[in-house]
């Protein structure tokens, strides 16, 4: 509860903090507009309003965490506004690489790192700007759930969390005070099915290319997530046993895309996917009945009144992560408004909101505070629900008594199996990809 | 660029076609003076600043070296050859290959249906409806569908032909099959449907065009003749709606070639095509092999459009 005091307190002063700064010339300005005042007189109350009290940050990120009720709450905390800018998973990484002054604030994906800092585009978050800095979970900074190592395969987020300097081009290995994105959300991605049309218990992510489902399964179009899907159902066919599914040689991706040319010939699936929507409309519809699918996703087909769970499987989750960045270019009132999202965004309301969507936030601790125990119970903990539990929009989720998908946070981030990543060898890997896609 | 291409033109133009006179503008001045340089050079200017610097540019960072995050300026055949890697592989076709016939399927599918229906529909408008007003009506009526975006008009189509869709619904209660037609949504049928539902305005409005231009007493020559309706129609109506039907077909073909959209939509994401495929590799910052690609499908498009428009001098029937 502290915590929560805290926080609150911090968003009150900001507020004040505001309305001092505009003081009489912003009501004054407002009460000239209002009046329908001469031209000349609102033209030259209009740029100190702009300065005082208008920022806004652009943030650029896909349509999964830009979520309205954050920006209204954020907004109506700071009276910063957030003008979101979704776009898809690529496109983010194209983005920041190719035009890295179309945005204030950056959502990306750890994996695209690899990527983004050596064009020099971001640069290093100060911690010591970042208030809970030092409360983010410990699987971003050692790998590690409840003490215990995770899968480190792929791009784990411990192996480019850190710069080695501000303006660095280069990863740390050891944590250093500079951080090239701070947590946003992050989850650990197992296959979406629909229980009430496949009817018999799957445990196996072969079960994804299982001629059962012929015609009834999908998997995402993001060549490099996608292709870890695929590597996770030849492991689990037992063809191949990869020693990084994170970054293939050139014939373990023949090996991989060979399997799902096959599959794709015999007509295994109804559709690829690309767009969170993409992949709810697939599932709600009953056009596919197995597929890969964010956890967000279920929750939302499962909203619409439909079953849908996020099936655990015996081989573990493909786990991702994504997180907050700040180009080189922001300075002045931006920069700070940026770091002011921020810690704002780790403050807890945010988190809390996250966590309800069944994703998981950064800082665990501030996320609590602003839950109800009964739901920190079911979303963390894996404990039976006490209540019935709705969605942040207020439709129910779930029904009293119904445990979550995959157990508890130890459980499921502690089953990871692999990270998304970019691969050495990426170029081959899209190349093969759009083999796949073409046959 | 443009504008000498044209102001040669006339004159050759007027001495090879007598009858085409009244075309050309009175000539007081030299077709090299001053006002007309002047009434060119914006449209010029327009041509230069947002088409060929561009096409330039593309055609350049076609031969340029990249890695995953920077673009590196030198002079290398490597995306080409990227192109067209394994194509030598005479036991199966290389991606490249399979894609472009995927890409010619739809695109004649595409413009076979467009064309049939397209001309029907401006028959009708042209030839059937007498009245003006009622004409004009008609015609807005089929602007209709573009008040929405292409998108929308797309995905309308999802719940209608889906596995629970409308049409399957319906098919199943009249008795007419017992289990979904599973081909109807997400296969070459749903992108066929999707591209004739949205490009055959593009065919309807040329061909109304020219129709509209037919002299009437032609049609009742050929009546007087006795020629049946199908002998006036093949050989007075085709023939002299052959601008529009040429235009229209450059129009669709030209838009089908490059597509990504319609196709990832309606094919279930799963279905090559050239569009998609350089789509992918710009999303994956890979704009030199994308360049390469967009070249060569220039080069394609480029060699439809000229054998089109051997069959017809656009210049002279406008």
């Amino acid at each position: 509860m502290a915590e929560l005091d805290k926080s609150q307190d911090a968003g009150q002063d900001v507020q004040a903090e505001n309305k001092d700064a505009g003081g009489e010339g912003v009501s004054a300005a407002r009460r000239n507009l209002l009046k329908g005042a001469a031209a000349a007189a609102a033209i030259t109350w209009f740029p100190a309003v702009h300065a005082k009290e208008k920022v806004v940050l652009r943030y650029l990120g896909t349509a999964v965490n830009q979520d309205k009720a954050i920006a209204d709450k954020f907004k109506a905390d700071t009276g910063i506004e957030i003008q979101y800018i979704p776009v898809t998973t690529d496109e983010v990484t194209k983005r920041a690489v190719t035009a890295p002054n179309s945005f204030d604030l950056l959502d990306t994906e750890y994996f695209s790192l690899r990527k983004i800092i050596p064009t020099g585009n971001i640069k290093g978050i100060d911690a010591k700007r970042i208030k809970n800095a030092d409360k983010i979970t410990p699987l971003f900074t050692r790998g590690e759930v409840a003490g215990k190592k995770v899968g480190d395969q792929g791009t784990a987020p411990k192996k480019v969390m850190f710069l080695q300097g501000e303006k660095s081009k280069v990863f740390a290995k050891d944590p250093t005070q500079f951080i090239t994105l701070i947590p946003t959300t992050y989850n650990a991605d197992t296959l979406g099915i629909r229980p009430d049309l496949i009817k018999r218990p799957i445990e196996s992510w072969a079960e994804l290319l299982n001629k059962d489902f012929k015609g009834k399964a999908a998997i995402l179009n993001i060549p490099s997530i996608g292709i870890m899907d695929a590597a996770m159902v030849v492991e689990a066919l037992g063809l191949y046993k990869y020693p990084d599914k994170g970054n293939m040689t050139k014939a373990e991706i023949d090996l991989t895309i060979k399997t799902l040319i096959e599959a794709k010939k015999s007509g295994q699936f109804r559709a690829l996917w690309k767009d969170f929507n993409e992949s709810v409309n697939l599932m709600a519809s009953g056009e596919v009945v197995i597929q890969s699918m964010w956890s967000p996703a279920v929750t939302k087909v499962r909203s619409q009144g439909i079953a849908c769970i996020f099936q655990p499987l015996k081989e573990g989750y493909r786990a991702w992560a994504s997180g907050f960045g700040i180009p080189t270019t922001l300075q002045g009132a931006k920069l700070d408004a940026a770091y002011e999202f921020i810690n704002w965004f780790l403050d807890g309301w945010a988190g809390a909101y996250l966590n309800r969507q069944g994703y998981y936030s950064a800082v665990l601790e501030t996320a609590k505070a602003k839950m109800e125990p009964y739901e920190w119970a079911y979303w963390m903990e894996g404990k039976p629900a006490e209540k019935d539990i709705k969605a942040p929009d207020g439709s129910v989720i779930e029904k009293a008594g119904k445990v979550r998908d995959g157990g508890s946070y130890e459980q499921r981030m502690g089953g990871i199996a692999c990270w998304n990543a970019v691969m050495d060898e990426n170029e081959y890997m899209v190349r093969k990809w759009n083999e796949f896609v073409a046959a | 660029m443009q504008a000498p291409g044209i102001a040669t033109e006339a004159p050759a133009l007027r001495e090879a076609t007598p009858g085409a006179r009244r075309e050309v503008a009175p000539t007081t001045h030299g077709a090299w003076s001053l006002p007309a340089w002047l009434q060119a050079t914006p449209m010029s200017l327009v041509f230069l600043l947002f088409f060929l610097v561009p096409l330039a540019l593309i055609v350049a960072v076609s031969f340029w070296d990249a890695t995953e995050y920077e673009l590196i300026p030198a002079f290398t055949p490597k995306n080409y050859i990227n192109v067209f890697d394994g194509c030598s592989n005479t036991s199966e076709l290389c991606v490249t290959l399979k894609t472009y016939l995927s890409t010619f399927k739809f695109c004649f599918l595409t413009w076979l249906f467009t064309l049939v229906i397209g001309f029907t529909v401006a028959y009708f408008l042209a030839f059937y409806v007498r009245s003006t007003s009622v004409q004009t009506l008609l015609f807005v009526l089929c602007t209709i569908p573009f008040w929405t975006s292409n998108v929308i008009r797309m995905i309308s189509w999802v719940p209608l032909l889906g596995r629970n869709g409308l049409v399957n619904e319906g098919l199943i209660k009249l008795g007419f099959i017992q289990q979904p037609l599973e081909w109807l949504l997400f296969s070459p049928f749903s992108v066929v449907l999707a591209f004739v539902h949205l490009f055959t305005f593009f065919m309807i409005v040329p061909i109304f065009n020219s129709m509209m231009r037919i002299d009437r007493s032609l049609l009742e020559a050929a009546r007087d003749a006795g020629a049946t309706p199908w002998q006036t129609l093949w050989n007075v109506v085709v023939p002299l709606s052959r601008t529009g039907i040429i235009i229209g077909s450059i129009f669709v073909i030209t838009i089908v070639m490059g597509d990504f959209v319609t196709i990832g939509v309606m094919g279930g994401q799963q279905i090559a095509s050239v569009g998609k495929i350089i789509q992918v590799q710009t999303s994956y910052l890979q704009f030199p092999l994308a360049a390469a690609n967009a070249v060569i499908l220039l080069a394609v498009v480029l060699m439809i459009i000229w054998a089109l428009t051997r069959l017809v001098d656009i210049r002279k029937e406008l």
